[in-house]
C-alpha cells in the first residue's frame, strides 16, 4: 500500500503472475514489505504463502513482473548470479530441510563453514548460542532424524539465522509448536527484529502471535494479497478480512485498538 | 500408421533431448569439479557409500563367475583336449568382458540406485533447495562428491572382480577338478597382454562409470518432487544405465578392434 513516510521497501513484489500448470496462483501480485519491520503473511491453505517465499528466495521463477530484494531485481536469475542476495537471506522452510546426512550441529555451522573463514571455536560458540535461543541445546550430536517436527523447525530457524541476515523468510514458525514454544520462538524473532533490525517475512496460521507481532500483515485471497497494519484490519469492514481473522482474532485486535494490555 | 510413426518420432526425440540434457549436466558437474574448495571429505564418504559397500557384493559375485567359468570352461575345452588353456580362457574373458560388464551392472544395481534415490529424496524434502538458499551450489555440494566417487570405484571394483572371477576357476579347475595349476597359472600369464586386455578392461571400466554417475545423479538431480517420482527415476536409472551399460560394451569392442 506504500503510505507516503513510509519506512522503505525491503522486499517488493510488483505485478506478479505465476501459474502451475494450468492453476493460476498469482495474477497481478503486488506487495512491499518494509525494511526492519516484521510482516505476517496470512491466507488460507493453498493461498500460495510458501509460494511467496519461493519467489522472494529466486527459488520460484515468476511468469511475469519484478522481484526486487534491497532494490536488485532477481525475478529470472540463475543460481550463481542469486549468491551474493542469498548471503543476506535466511530461509525457514515449511519442512526445516536440514541436511539429514548431517548432525544439528553441522547443518547449522554449514554457512559459516561455507562462507566465513572462523576459527573452530568461534563455530562452535555461535552455532550452540544459536541453538540455546530457538531452546534447544542438547540435541547437538544428533541426527535429523531423531528430532521431531517442531524440533525440526527450530533447527532450522537456527539454522536460517545463524549468518545473522538482513531478511529471514519464516514459513510456520509456529506450527506444530507447544505453546511455551510458540512464545519463545515469538519473542526469538522479535528480539532479532528489534536488536539486528531484521526484516523479518512470516507465514503463519497462528492468529494470536500473528497479531502480537506483526507490523504489517498481508491477507493472501484470490490470487493477490491485501496488506494493512494489523489495526487497520481491525477496523476493515471487508467481509472476507472479518471472516479471516474471527472472532478470537477480533477480540484481540479491539483490545489493542484501544491501546489496552495485549498489545505490543 | 500415421500415429505409430509419430509416436516413434516422439520417442526418438525425448531419448535424444534426455541424452543431450544428461550431456549437459555432466559438464556442469565436470566444471564444478574445478571450483574451491574440494570437497574431499564429501567425496571420501561417498567412496565409502559406492565402493566400500559394495565390496561383499564385488567379491561373492567375482567369486560365484569364476566357479561357473571353470565349470563350464573346462568341459567344453576338455572336449577338443585343450583343459590346460582354462586359464587362458577364463582370463581373458574375465578381463575383456564379464569383470567391467557385470561390475557395471552389479554397482549400477547397488550404488547407482541409492544415488539417485538419495538425491532425489534429498530434492523432495527440499535439501536442495535448503542449500541453494545459503548460497551453496548443490551441484558442487551433493552431486560432484558421488558423480567423481562412483567413477573412480568402478575400475577398482572391476579390477577386484576379475581376481576373485580368476581365483573362482582356479578353485575348480584345480582343486577340484584336477587340472596342473601351474599350467593354469602359466596360460593365463602367457595369454594377457598389458596393453591390449588390461587397457581395454580399465577402458571400459571407466566408461561404464562416466555413464552411471552421470545418469544415476542426472535421474536423482531432475525427477519429480515426490516420493513416486523419486521411485521412478530410481527404477530408470538403473534400467536405462545397465542397457547403456550394454550398448557402449559392444562399442568399445568393436572400436577397439578385436
Ligand atoms: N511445484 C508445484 N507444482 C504445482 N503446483 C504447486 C507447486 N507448488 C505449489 N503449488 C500449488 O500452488 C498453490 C500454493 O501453494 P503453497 O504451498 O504456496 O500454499 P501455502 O499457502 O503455503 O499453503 P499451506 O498453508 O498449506 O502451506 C497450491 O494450490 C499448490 O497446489
Ligand atoms: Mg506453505
Amino acid at each position: 500500500m506504500g503510505l507516503p513516510g513510509s519506512p522503505a521497501s525491503h522486499v517488493e513484489v510488483e505485478d506478479v503472475a505465476l501459474r502451475f500448470g494450468r492453476r493460476p496462483v498469482f495474477k497481478d501480485l503486488h506487495c512491499a514489505f518494509p525494511r526492519g519491520q516484521i510482516s505476517v503473511v496470512m491466507g488460507a491453505s493453498g493461498a500460495g504463502k510458501s509460494t511467496l517465499l519461493r519467489l522472494i528466495g529466486g527459488l520460484q521463477r515468476p511468469d511475469r513482473g519484478h522481484v526486487r530484494v534491497a532494490g536488485e531485481e532477481i525475478a529470472g536469475r540463475g543460481d550463481a548470479a542469486l549468491s551474493g542476495i542469498r548471503k543476506q537471506l535466511g530461509m525457514l522452510f515449511q519442512n526445516g530441510a536440514l541436511l539429514d546426512s548431517m548432525t544439528i550441529f553441522e547443518n547449522v555451522a554449514l554457512p559459516l563453514r561455507e562462507h566465513e573463514n572462523l576459527p573452530e571455536d568461534e563455530v562452535v560458540r555461535r552455532v550452540r548460542a544459536r541453538l540455546e535461543a530457538v531452546g534447544l541445546p542438547d540435541v547437538e550430536d544428533l541426527l535429523p532424524r531423531a528430532l521431531s517436527g517442531g524440533m525440526l523447525r527450530r533447527a532450522a530457524l537456527a539454522r536460517a539465522i545463524v549468518m545473522e541476515p538482513a531478511i529471514v523468510l519464516c514459513d510456520e514458525p509456529f506450527s506444530g509448536l507447544d505453546p511455551p514454544n510458540v512464545s519463545r520462538i515469538e519473542a526469538l524473532l522479535r528480539d532479532l527484529n528489534r536488536e539486528l533490525g531484521l526484516t523479518l517475512i512470516v507465514t503463519s496460521h497462528h492468529m494470536a502471535s500473528s497479531l502480537r507481532m506483526a507490523d504489517r500483515i498481508f491477507l493472501m485471497r484470490d490470487q493477490a494479497c491485501l496488506s494493512g497494519t494489523p489495526l487497520e484490519l481491525a477496523q476493515s469492514q471487508d467481509s472476507a478480512i472479518v471472516e479471516f481473522i474471527g472472532e478470537d482474532g477480533a477480540e484481540y485486535l479491539a483490545r489493542y485498538a484501544s491501546g489496552g494490555e495485549g498489545g505490543p | 500408421m500415421d500415429q505409430a510413426i509419430r509416436r516413434l518420432g516422439a520417442f526418438v526425440n525425448q531419448g535424444l533431448m534426455g541424452m543431450g540434457q544428461t550431456a549437459v549436466f555432466g559438464v556442469v558437474v565436470l566444471r564444478s569439479l574445478f571450483v574451491p574448495p574440494l570437497r574431499g571429505r564429501a567425496i571420501v564418504a561417498a567412496i565409502y557409500d559406492s565402493g566400500v559397500l559394495s565390496l561383499a557384493l564385488i567379491c561373492a559375485s567375482g567369486l560365484t563367475v569364476g566357479f561357473v567359468l571353470g565349470l563350464q570352461l573346462y568341459y567344453t575345452l576338455s572336449r577338443f583336449g585343450a583343459e590346460s588353456s582354462l586359464g587362458t580362457a577364463v582370463g581373458l574373458a574375465l578381463i575383456r568382458e564379464l569383470g567391467p560388464v557385470l561390475t557395471g551392472l552389479l554397482v549400477t544395481g547397488r550404488a547407482g540406485s541409492a544415488t539417485c534415490a538419495e538425491i532425489g529424496s534429498m530434492k523432495a524434502t527440499d535439501q536442495l533447495d535448503g542449500l541453494r538458499m545459503m548460497a551453496i551450489d548443490p551441484i558442487h555440494f551433493v552431486v560432484m562428491p558421488r558423480a567423481i566417487a562412483i567413477v573412480l570405484v568402478m575400475p577398482l571394483l572391476s579390477a577386484l572382480f576379475i581376481l576373485f572371477g580368476i581365483g573362482g576357476a582356479y578353485l575348480i579347475g584345480v582343486e577340484l577338478l584336477g587340472l596342473d595349476g601351474g599350467s593354469y597359472v602359466s596360460s593365463l600369464e602367457s595369454a594377457v597382454v598389458f596393453s591390449e586386455d588390461v587397457l581395454q578392461s580399465l577402458v571400459k571400466a571407466l566408461a561404464f562409470g562416466v555413464l552411471l554417475a552421470l545418469i544415476a545423479t542426472y535421474r536423482g538431480y531432475t525427477c519429480e518432487p515426490n516420493a513416486a517420482g523419486v521411485s521412478r527415476a530410481t527404477t530408470s536409472t538403473v534400467v536405462t544405465t545397465s542397457v547403456c551399460i550394454l550398448l557402449a560394451d559392444y562399442i568399445l569392442t568393436s572400436l577397439w578392434g578385436v
